[in-house]
Order: C-alpha cells, then structure tokens, then sequence
C-alpha cells in the first residue's frame, strides 16, 4: 500500500515536470514552467523520503547540505557570461550521479540476490552514458573555461581507439551480465567508458560547442533513464526521457543552424576545399579600417542600425558597451535592433543570455529568419566579435566547410562596421570576404574598446 | 521479462512526449531550457536518497551520499539559475 502511494506520487511529480519542460518552451509561461519543474522535484523527494528501506536520514541530510550548498552558491553567483561553464558541469553531474546510483544499485541487488537481466542490462548502459556524459562534460567544461585550449585536438587514430573502447566497454558489460558479484568490473567499464567520454569531446572545436552541450544535455536525461530501468522506477524513466529528448531537439536546432549533420559536427573536421580563396587574395588592398569617429558620423545619417553580436562580445564583455551605444543612438531617434544567430556563442542561446544580462529588452533580438529579408532597409551593421555566421562565402561557394550554413545577410547592408582585433579566420579557418567589401569598414579594436570608442566619438560631436 | 516491457513502453511513451511538447523553442528560451532540464535531470537523486538511507554497506552508503551531493547541486542549482535567468528576462 505505502509502495502504491509513493508511485502514485511519483505519477504527479511527472506530470508536473511534463508541464514545467512544456512551460519553458514559450517566453510568457517560462517563469511558471521553472517552478512547476521545481514542486514536481520536491513532491518526488519528499516521497522518497518514506521508502521503507530508509533507515537512517542523516547520510541523506550530509548528502543534501552539501549539494544544495554548493548549487545555491553556483546558481546565485555565476555571472551570464559563465552560463555556458555551468551548465556544461551540470549536465556532467547528472551523469555522475547516475553512474553511481546504478554501481550502488548493482552491490545492492547481488548482495539481496535480486539481481536480473534487464537490472543489469541497464546497469551497464547507466554505467557507460553517464560516465561519457560526466568526462565529456568536464572536457566541455575546459574548453570554455580556458583550462585547455578550444581548438580541436585530433588524435591520429582516434576513430580506431574510440571503436577499441566501445568494443572493450561491452566485452566487460557481458562480464557484468554474466558474473555480477565481481562488481568491480562494474567500475572497469566506468573508466573505459570515462576515457571514451575525453576522446569523443576533445576532437571538437570551440564554435561546435553549442551542438555538443546540447547532447550532452540529452546524454545526461538518458543516464537518468538508464538508472530508472535499473532501479525499475517509472518516475526517472518518464523525466530521464523527457530531458533526453528536450536535449535532442536542441542539438537538432543547432545542427541546423549550421547546415551541418550531427554526425559531421562529432567526427568530421571542418577543411577548406582545394582552390578556396587564401586570406591574400581575398583581403590585398581590398580592406578599409576605420575609426570611432568616422563611425560615428555614419551614424549621423542613420536611421536603421542593426548589431549582430557573436562568441567575441562574450569574451570582450561588451555587451553593457554594446547597449550603451544603443541607448545612445535610440536618444537620437535610431532604431537599434539585434541580430542573433542560432549558433553565435558557445552554448544555445547564449547571446540572448548576455544581452538580456544588459537590460536589452528581448524584443529587440531578431531571429536571423526574420531580420535578413529586411537587412536592405538597414543603414549600418555593426559585426562584434562574429566571422563565420556572417560570411557571405556560405551562400556562394559551395566546396566551402560553411557552404549553404545559413548567414546572417549584413553584407546587404548599405555599410558594414566590422569590430575586430585582427583578419584572423573563425572557427571554420577560411577567409571573409564581407572584410573586402567595398561597404564594409574593419574597426580593428578590442570589442568594448571600441563600443567606448564609438559613445565617445558621438559625445564629442554634439 | 514483462516488466522490462512495460517499463520500455514508458520510455518510448514518454519520449514521444517530449518530442511532442518541445515544439517551437524560441532562441531567448534555449538557455534556460538547459538549465533547467538539467535541473529535472537531477531526478537521480531518488535513487540516490534511497542508496544513501539504506546503510546496506559502507561502499554503497558512500556511494549515495556523493550521488545525493551531485543530484542536489543539479536540481538546486539548476532551478535558481534557471529562475535568475528568467527574471532577467522578464524584467522588459
């Protein structure tokens, strides 16, 4: 009967984190979609609490005091810029937490003999995601952070290694099957799949990251599900799925975005084809740079401006900068709009974040869809710290890495101001040739330096 | 063999949900989304409530306690990030 109340419970806590992850989809509802996700966790814990094996609650408070201590801290003092960090570690956590459930589930069954195929099945599948998820999320982690470098690290051989490593990890997953009171081999196929989780992220680039946090995301709802089929608990098997799949959809928007498939973004690398254009000959002669001042008397004739931030904002900082120039021009009577894409920044979302961080009001953030058809009505562009996702080269060339990636057109724009420290290539390692254009001006500056550069220009010619 | 069935249907079932759902995703939402399904993914902590009171060895006492700290961290965290972020939003 106890049993009965609690799965019951456990029925309501699923219906309200079905609501809440519902609720999160839409601006107006996402506030609500939170806190229902967050009575549904309580509902589920409280519940939880009156299982008839628990004998003893203060591991369980140690346990509690520790974690929430430390979410709390994270959740109060993360600034927006360290949004991707985080949420990299948490999906990483997420899957600790499953692959230990599941080893402690596995010591529990054999040593009570309850141990049965479809336990231990899915022992082994919580085992390997949730260790992928953790040690992949932590190489994430890095990469954003700064701890290792961003750029792709290409193992010769990698793709043999990795198939070594799946290949081990089920070899030593039918040993779990088969002889489950040696449960340390458990924890071999723990490490295994650990080493398998650093090889499948470090081959991935800074600019892929979006992609990757996302199925990291999934992988970290999948390990959740896994450990319900071990522990043959619906409630982690419905919320496991419901994020898995939350996380898939992502990872597919941000494929997307970039014309790329999933398995591309994974294994492939990016490589300019032969006979691309070399840097020379797209950018000799052919560059203008400019200066605060002669942006600022653009600005003068200007009714239409249109920001389009990318990674380089975030790492400038410039978004308080970025939205002071705005407020500025909008006190002239300049309509400032920004153009956001998909895939700018490191995880999804991630300009949208920094910018409402500024007070810029969401509204003003234009999808690409809808602002390109309009990108002729517009008097100057500002670029900050974007090359890939607005290069034109995507929808003219099509033996380029970036070929058909949908752009953000500003090149149609009447003029163009591109701030940037240097002609370095983005991500994708090709040339620009919207740096070459005949209305394009290269501000090459720090990107807060130069939003400073531009308030000050303007002030002094009032 | 029959359980396993059934809770293979739910996992099925409810991935369909998800799908469902999760239409249209507008960009100022995908963070949060993140964030806070990170926070739902922290359901584990069920189990590891369970592992951590059972007291059956000191291994897996151990074991559930860190599982509980990690799942706490996720869930607590990640519903007051995903609040703060939220709010920021709203405040237009």
């Amino acid at each position: 009967m106890r049993e009965s109340i609690i799965n019951f419970a456990y029925l309501i806590s699923a219906i309200f984190f079905i609501f809440g992850i519902k609720g999160l989809t839409h601006p107006r509802t996402a506030v609500k979609g939170n806190l229902r996700g967050a009575i549904g966790m309580f509902i589920a814990i409280v519940v939880t609490l009156f299982n008839q094996h628990i004998i003893s609650y203060e591991m369980i408070i140690i346990g509690i005091v520790i974690g929430g201590t430390i979410g709390a801290i994270f959740a109060v003092r993360v600034q927006m810029t360290g949004m991707p960090e985080m949420v990299a570690l948490f999906n990483g956590f997420g899957g600790i937490a499953s692959l230990l459930v599941a080893g402690a589930a596995l010591i529990e069954a054999v040593s009570n003999n309850a141990s049965h195929l479809q336990m231990l099945v899915a022992t082994v599948a919580s085992g390997i995601i949730g260790s992928v998820t953790f040690w992949g999320s932590l190489v994430a982690w890095a990469k954003l952070q700064g701890v290792m470098t961003g750029n792709a690290i290409l193992l010769p051989g990698r793709h043999f290694i990795n198939i070594l490593l799946v290949a081990a990890a089920v070899v030593v997953g039918v040993m779990v099957v088969m002889n489950p009171s040696d449960f340390h081999y458990y924890w071999i196929i723990v490490a295994i799949a650990s080493v398998l989780g650093i090889m499948a992220v470090i081959p991935i680039g800074g600019a892929d990251m979006p992609v990757v946090i996302s199925l990291l995301n999934s992988y970290s709802g999948l390990a959740a599900a896994a450990t319900g089929f071990v522990l043959s608990n619906n409630s982690l098997i419905i919320t496991g799925s419901l994020v898995g799949a939350s996380g898939i959809i992502l990872t597919m928007i941000m494929c997307k975005a970039m014309n790329r498939s999933l398995a591309h973004v994974l294994f492939g690398v990016l490589e300019a084809a032969e006979g691309s254009a070399t840097a020379d000959e797209v950018y000799a002669g052919k560059v203008t740079s400019t200066s605060g001042e002669e942006i600022a008397m653009l600005f003068d004739g200007a009714q239409r401006v249109v920001i389009v931030p990318g990674y380089g904002m975030a790492v400038s900082q410039a978004q308080h900068a970025v939205r002071d120039l705005a407020n500025l021009l909008e006190s002239k009577d300049i309509n400032v709009e920004y153009a956001v894409h998909p895939v700018a920044g490191r995880m999804p979302g991630h300009m949208n974040v920094l910018l409402a961080e500024a007070n810029v009001p969401y509204e003003k953030l234009i999808e690409m869809d809808t602002i390109n058809p309009t990108m002729e009505q517009c008097d100057v562009a500002i670029v900050v710290g974007a090359n890939d996702v607005v290069n034109p080269v995507a929808r003219t060339d099509p033996n380029s890495p970036i070929a058909g990636m949908p752009i953000i057109d500003v090149d149609k724009a009447r003029t163009v101001v591109v701030v940037k420290r240097s002609l370095s290539p983005g991500f994708a390692g090709i040339p620009n040739p919207l740096f070459a254009a005949d209305n394009a001006l290269m501000f090459f500056n720090d990107g807060k330096q130069a939003f400073v550069d531009m308030i000050e220009a303007i002030k002094e010619n009032e | 063999m029959e359980a396993f069935v059934i809770a293979l249907t739910i996992f099925v079932l409810a991935i369909f949900v998800g799908f469902e759902i999760i239409t249209k995703v507008p960009p100022t939402l995908h963070t949060p989304l993140m964030s806070g399904s990170n926070a739902i993914s922290g359901i584990t902590i069920i189990g590891a409530l369970i592992s951590a009171g059972t007291k059956l060895t000191l291994l897996t006492t151990i074991l559930g306690v860190a599982a509980v700290a990690f799942a706490t961290i996720n869930v607590v965290g990640g519903f007051l990030v995903t609040h703060r972020m939220l709010k920021m939003f709203k405040r237009d």
